[in-house]
This record gives C-alpha cells, structure tokens and sequence, in this order.
C-alpha cells in the first residue's frame, strides 16, 4: 500500500511528460470571471488559481490533464441543477474548493465531483454542502482522496446520496475525511486494493461505511459513530479492518459491524462501544478476531447462520448486556485467551488464565432471541439463577462453546 | 411528625442494626471495589445487589422495627399526638435511617475510590437514589404488613414472601407468560408488567442508563418510545412515586383505624 | 367530666363492649373494676383514642372525641404494661415525653420519691419490671392534668412504692382530679376509691360507693361484695 502511493507522489512530482505548466487566473474581477472559460481556455498540466468569490456554474468538464486549487476556498454554487466537477482525464488535481447546491435528482446520481475512467487523480481538502453525490470514482484508479469535508443533510435514505463512493476502482486512497449526514459516508461496490484510513464518517442516515463485492481492501483508524445502521461489510474477501472505533449505533437493526459473507480476514484492534450489537456476523468464514474491545454493547458479537473456523482471541469483553448471541449449534469458531468481564472464574495457578471455562452464550440471550420481548428482564434475579443453573449443565446453549482460557486480567 | 421523626431516628441509629447495615454495605463496597477495581464494573455488580438486597433489608427491618417499637408506639398513642403523625415519623425514621445506612456505606468506598472523578457518578446517584426509592417502598409495604397482623412470626413470614415473590417469583410468571404467549403483540404488556413492580421498576431505570444500547435492540415501536426517549425515565420515576406514596397513604389510612 | 353513651366495640366477633353508659361528673377516684376480658382495658383505650369504638359517643369535658387528638393534652395515662423504646436512656424518655407534650412537668420530685436517681442514664431496654413501672408512674405523675388513667397501678410494685403510689393518689384526688383505676387487688381498691364501676358483659352492671356495693350484695366484706355481684349475675 504505501508503496502504491510513493508511486502516486512521484507521478504528481514528476509527471510522465515534462511540461511547462502554465497558471491561469480565475476570480470575479480577474480576465477569466469563470471556471469553466479557465478550463476551456487552460492547456495541459496547467494550473487554475480560482480566486475568492461566489461561482455559479455546473456541468463543469475536466477533459485534460489540469490543477484546479482554490484560493481561500471559492465557492461553486450549482444552483441544484445537476452534476458540478467532472473528470474524465488522468492526472487531475483538484483541490481547496467550496462545492454547494449539488442537483438532486431520483434518475440521475448528480455528484458534486465525479472522477470517471481516468487515473492518478487527486481531490484534495474539498468542502462539499447541500450535495446528492459527494465524491464519485467510478472506474478509476491510482487516486487519492484526502481531507475532504463533506457535510451532507440527508433525512431519508431514499432522496440522499453517498458521500464518498468507489464504484469499479483499483488502487486508490480514501483518507482523513470527514464525512458527516449522508446516506452512506463511504461506499464501495466492485472495488479492490483500496485503503481507507483516518476517516470520520458520522450522523449518516444507513452506513457509516458499506462494501460490497471488493476484495484485498483495508480499513485502518477510522471513526464511526452514530451511524443509522452501523458498517456493513458484504460479500467480499481479504480484508483487513484494524484499529477503527465504531461507537453509539443504537437501534432495531444496528450494530457496529455487519459481517456478510466475508472470507479470510482480519478484524483486530477494534473498539466497539455502546452499539446495539457490536459485530454481527452472518456466513463468514476463516476470520480473525484479535485484540478486538467491545465495550457495553448490548450484544458484542451476533452470530447467525454457518460461519466456520473462526479465531477470537485476545478480545476484550467488557460489560455487554450479552457477550455472545449465538443461533446454531453448528461450532467450528474457537474462543481462546480473550477476557471476559463476566468471568467468575478462580486462578488457583497463578498464570493468568481461569482455571475454569467461560461460557459467553447466556440462555437468556437464546431466550430474547426466541421471544424479543424478555429483554425488560434484562439483569433480574431470576433471569441470573436461570442463567447460573444453564452454565452449571448447559441444556439449551451450546455446550461445547467455551473460551477454555479466559483471562484474569484485560489485555492491554 | 417531626419530633417523631426526630425519636424515631435517633432511636433507630442507636440501635446495632443500623451499625449492622452500615458496616454491611460499607464492606459491600470496598469489596467490590477491591474485586473489580474498577468503579464503572463496580456499579454494575452493585445494581444487581441493590435491586435485591436493599428490598429485603427494607422489608424485613421495617417489619422488625414496627413489632420491637409496639410498646413506644402505645407509649406515643396516649400522648396528645396525632396518629398519622406517630406512624409516619416512624416510617419516616425507618426509611432516613436505611437510606442513610444505604448511602454512607456505599458512598464512603465509592468516593475513596475516585468515584468523583469517574463518569460513573450519575449511575452510581441514580443507582443510590433508586436504593432510596426501594427502601421507602419496602419498609412501606412491610408496615402495612406489620400493621395487619398481630402475630410477629405471620407478619414477618408474610413481609418475607412478598419479597420473594417481587423479587424472584414474579419474573418467573412474567417470563413465562411472555414465552407462552409470544405469538401476539406483547410490547405493552411487557411494559405494564414491568411498571407494576417496584423491583422491576427500578432495574428498567437502572437499564436505561446502563444497557440502553441493549434495549435498543427490540423492534417495538412502542419500546422504542419508552426506552428510547426521555418518556421511559420520566414514568419510571412517577411510577417509583406513586409506588412509595400509595403503601404511605395506606398505612395512615389503615393505622387511623386500628386498635391497640 | 365523661360522658359515654351507648359504646359498642368488638374484636372480630368477640363483643367487649355491648352499649355501654357511663356518666363521671367529675372529682374523686373512680375503680373499674370487673372478671377478666369484660373490657376495663379496652374501655379506657376507647377514652384515649386508641381503640376505635364501633359505635357510640365519647364526650370529655363536653367534647366528641371522635378524630380529635389534642384533648389527651388533658389527660395522664399510665399504660397496664409497662415497656419503652430499649435505646433510650430514662432521663431521655423523660425529657422526650416532656417535649412530646409541650406542657411543663415536675419529674424531678418525683424521680427521689421513687429514688430513680441511679438508673436515669441507664438504657429502658436494661431496667427490671418493677424499676420500669416506676418510671411508667413517674410519667403519668409528672404532669397536671385534669384527668389520670391508672391501668393497674401496683403491678410489680415492692409494698413501700405501693405506700408512696397511695400518697400520689392522695394527692391528685386533693386537687380534684378525675382518677380512673383498674385494679386486680381489692385491698388496694377498697382503701383508695370512692366509687366503683362494675363492668360486666360488656356494660356497666354496677356503678356507686363500696357502702351501696356491700348492701346491694349483703356482703360485708369488700372482697366478697366483689365477687358475690358476679355471682348473682349468674343468678339473674
């Protein structure tokens, strides 16, 4: 990955064909009043210097090679009529722009920038408001998204578009974004080797972050928090997710992480705090599970339908209404050396382990799971002396599902 | 009612019960503390011993207290006092004196822990003040008990069943009929039958703040309104009220009519 | 003074008190006396307010007692069974009661006469019967009232606090104080009341001086007399 972007900077340094790049001004009292004259007018790898003021335009075309950097961020006001940035030419800058009043449309999914079929792109420190689409790749590779603000004011999700969206890209980097108020923050469908790192995507009206059928991607020290669903993360391969925080996503259907059919993984040094559930797993298989906290969600981990040779271990448990939910007796899933908040176990031994298993699927979760309603027993006397009899002699609960090394102590 | 408030009192926090609960929850404390070393794990364990110990403390120091203070209770009956006043100043002692038992002696270890500089303090003063509410309705119901019958062994039988019927039997009849008659919509039901006892009452309070993010999880729409608003809180409280303020009304009422 | 009419009281289907009247003008020492579980007791918890009568009208000084409470003001009671709060120190229950009471008393005097001096800082809960009787008598001694209900007065009295007991009375009667006693020992009723109330199945079957008991009864001795109406009830 970090080789991938050295390559990205040395394009961006030195271009393939040396050029002498020219600037051409654009203000409300320069020669050239608007962006698109600039564009028009511009020869390759020049740079536009798009000075302070109020731009009217929309359907701007980037069709060569250009620098487009606003001064003092200059607004571009589309006036809600449809797409405004377009980019179909490799080595495109854009940077430092104020984009607003982005067309909404149900047949059309105006953007505010669109990058299409092109190449070693940047969009850079952006700020994008009243927007549909935020910034669209489509096609595209060799990019870097960084910095951008994209402040949205979704409502529903049917009339609101994603913020940040890879559709049939390679090789591109989304990072220290923010992305607030949208349908989706950041989106990806059929889109492989990309790295998303040091973004905040919050407020968003169905995902923080949602992927589909994309393969060898990774997510690193991202913030997501009060998103309407969480991120889902579907159908897709090796993938790593590591280091980011999922927090407060509280409802029906929320949870911090939706695992759907996602195959040899890595999901370590996480921190899922107060969701509903924290990781809801669906048909996923090989997946590790390593140096994970889930921190008072209302279930840390979900587990429905066949998922096979997992690995968790190392986990931290912390006060979760329930540690483990779990809705077959199918278990090839191996819980190993995690610390349990709930073990009440001795360590007459001394060497940091629970002398006696822990059992983290309760038969009360198997109840709530049957008859939702239970769940104002939450924590009653006689919900613990029902649970406290199960673990005794499992009946109901899976009996071979144990953590046969519960840590005394949290991991670090 | 205050001087009787003010016997009673100083009466009870003499006696070696009260040191008894002190020293009790006092040990509580710091045992917890020492176990989990940690404030916020701390006030989890605690709610599950509050929501079932301080209804049996109540319960059963009410009804000891009301059968050992006959004799003061007649000796005040002579005396030119009026009788709601003579028993709810005892009431009233009853419950300061618990409640003060309650909060001292969880409160010191709390507080030499760095409560005060943990978030847990809001959980941890609602947890006290839902400790507070429980004791009034405990020694409440358990006065009411004492005051209808004579025979201590019955009274205290009684007072002792009622807890464990509140505290145990009543979850296990409510689990039951939510798993026979889970076909139907039971939302409501499960909220009404959660507000008609105090117990529960309180343990949904306690919820609210440490497992919303469970509660949550529920897809009623009315659940949803009750947990995930501030409606839920509000009518648990006016609820915890009406519960500490109808036994009160029905102790005086009863103890206008009773002979001695 | 008193005015009872037509009181009616029962336990649950034990009947006490059948339409009892009662009359006392006021002045002098009146005994009710009576078999076991005729309703001495219960008919002076009625005067007190603390047994509620099922029916009937109690008058003190004119007034209803019926749900009133500071006409006891007026009243000193001295309870049959003498038990106080364990905690409290004598010299507590003293000074409490005087607070209760909002009235001045003088227990000062009485405390050498009973010579409690020594037990006043001890705790109720440690004294021996005899020793909380006359802390009960120095309570109901203690303040001046028009009014004074001794339910059995002497029990556990040694004979030397029954003689200075007399003299208290003696003295209440001076100031014309209404006494009401019950009492078990006849000697004792026989040397200090004026008049006796006979309650008999639950309503007053005699009620005059000792000299019209012995006539009514032709019986000299007072004792006798006692008995000889019980008897004669069971004749009639």
């Amino acid at each position: 990955m970090r080789r991938s972007i050295g390559i990205l900077l040395l394009l961006l340094v030195f271009p393939a064909r040396p050029i002498l790049a020219g600037t051409v001004p654009v203000c409300p009292s320069c020669e050239v009043t608007t962006i698109g004259e600039g564009i028009a007018m511009a020869a390759d790898h020049d740079t536009l210097m798009i000075g302070k003021g109020r731009y009217h335009e929309y359907n701007l075309v980037i069709d060569k090679p250009l620098t487009l950097i606003g001064l003092e961020y200059p607004t571009i006001d589309g006036g809600d009529q449809g797409e405004i940035l377009t980019i179909i030419a490799d080595q495109v800058t854009v940077q430092g722009l104020h984009i607003v009043n982005v067309g909404t449309s149900y047949t059309t999914d105006f953007a505010a920038v669109r990058v299409v079929e092109s190449s070693d792109f940047v969009i850079r420190d952006m700020k994008l408001e009243q927007l549909f689409f935020g910034i669209y790749l489509e096609k595209s590779s060799r990019g870097l998204v960084e910095g951008n603000t994209i402040n949205g004011d979704a409502l529903e999700e049917f009339n609101s578009g994603n913020g940040i969206q890879l559709w049939h890209c390679r090789d591109v980097v989304v990072r220290d974004n923010t992305v607030r108020q949208v349908r989706d923050g950041i989106y990806l469908e059929f889109s492989d080797r990309i790295r998303i790192q040091g973004n905040r995507s919050t407020n968003n009206v169905r995902y923080g972050l949602h992927f589909m059928f994309s393969n060898n991607d990774s997510y690193e020290d991202n913030y997501f928090e009060n998103n309407g669903a969480g991120v889902a993360v579907m159908f897709s391969k090796q993938i790593r997710m590591v280091g980011n925080t999922f927090r407060k996503n509280w409802g029906t259907a929320a949870f911090g992480v939706l695992l759907k059919e996602i195959n040899d993984s890595e999901i370590s040094r996480n921190l899922f705090e107060e969701n509903t559930i924290g990781i809801s797993i669906e048909g996923s298989n090989r997946i590790r599970y390593e140096n994970n906290d889930f921190v008072k969600n209302g279930w840390a981990l979900k587990v429905r339908g066949a998922c096979y040779t997992n690995t968790f271990s190392g986990n931290n448990f912390l006060h979760n209404s329930f540690d483990l939910s779990y809705n077959s007796n199918l278990n090839d899933n191996r819980f190993e050396g995690n610390y349990w908040s709930g073990y009440t176990g001795y360590d007459l031994d001394k060497d940091g382990v629970g002398d006696v298993p822990y059992r983290p699927v309760k038969l009360f979760s198997y109840i709530v799971n049957r008859t939702p309603e239970t769940i104002v027993l939450l924590r009653s006397l006689f919900m613990d002396i029902i649970d406290f009899s199960e673990r005794v002699s499992p009946v109901f609960t899976p009996d071979k599902l144990f953590d046969t090394r519960p840590l005394m102590k949290k991991v670090p | 009612m205050g001087k009787i408030l003010k016997y009673s009192f100083f009466d009870l926090m003499r006696s070696r019960w009260s040191y008894v609960y002190f020293l009790f929850y006092l040990a509580l404390g710091f045992v917890l503390l020492f176990l989990n070393n940690d404030v916020a794990k701390a006030v989890i364990t605690l709610m599950n011993v509050i929501i079932v110990l301080v209804p049996l403390i109540g319960t059963i120091f009410g009804i000891m207290y009301f059968y050992n203070s006959r004799e003061f209770t007649e000796l005040l009956l002579a005396q030119p006092i009026r009788r709601s006043s003579i028993f709810l100043g005892q009431y009233l002692g009853v419950t300061g004196s618990l409640t003060l038992s309650l909060v001292m002696g969880l409160g010191i270890p709390f507080v030499l822990y760095g409560l005060l500089r943990s978030g847990a303090i809001w959980d941890f003063g609602l947890l006290l003040l839902t400790g507070a509410f429980l004791t009034a309705i405990f020694s409440a119901l358990s006065f009411n008990i004492a005051l209808k019958h004579e025979n201590k062994i019955k009274g205290f039988g009684y007072a002792v069943l009622l807890w464990l019927f509140m505290a145990v039997i009543y979850d296990g009849i409510f689990l039951l009929s939510l798993i026979v008659f889970e076909e139907y919509p039971l939302d409501s039901f499960s909220l009404v039958a959660t507000m008609i006892n105090p117990i529960d009452l309180s343990r949904i309070l306690i919820l609210l703040k440490l497992d919303i993010s469970a509660l949550l999880g529920y897809t009623g729409a009315i659940f949803k309104a009750f947990f995930g608003t501030g409606l839920g809180f509000l009518l648990s409280f006016s609820m915890l009220c009406c519960w500490t303020g109808i036994p009160v009304w029905l102790l005086v009422r009863n103890a206008k009519k009773k002979d001695f | 003074m008193i005015q009872i009419q037509n009181l009616h009281k029962q336990f649950g289907a034990n009947r006490v008190l059948t339409g009892l009247d009662l009359d006392i003008s006021g002045g002098g020492i009146f005994a009710v006396l009576g078999p076991n579980g005729s309703g001495k007791t219960t008919l002076i918890k009625c005067l007190l307010g603390m047994v509620v009568p099922n029916e009937g009208i109690i008058r003190i000084d004119g007034k209803e007692i019926k749900g009133r409470w500071k006409y006891r003001q007026d009243i000193n009671y001295l309870p049959q069974i003498a038990n106080f709060p364990g905690n409290l120190t004598v010299k507590e229950l003293f000074h409490m009661i005087k607070d209760l009471r909002q009235k001045a008393g003088d227990a000062g005097e009485l405390i050498t006469l009973f010579q409690l001096q020594p037990f006043l800082e001890k705790k109720l809960g440690t004294l021996s019967g005899g020793t909380k009787q006359k802390v009960n008598l120095v309570l109901a001694f203690m303040f001046n009232s028009p009014l004074l209900v001794l339910d059995e007065p002497t029990t556990g009295l040694d004979p030397a606090s029954v003689i200075r007991l007399k003299g208290l009375i003696a003295r209440e009667r001076q100031k014309g104080t209404t006494i009401l006693i019950t009492s078990h020992i006849m000697q004792f009723v026989e040397e200090v009341a004026d008049e006796i109330i006979y309650l008999l199945e639950g309503r007053i079957y005699f009620k005059g001086g000792i000299k019209a008991l012995k006539t009514k009864t032709k019986q000299n001795d007072f004792e006798h007399a006692i008995a000889a109406i019980a008897t004669s009830q069971d004749h009639g």
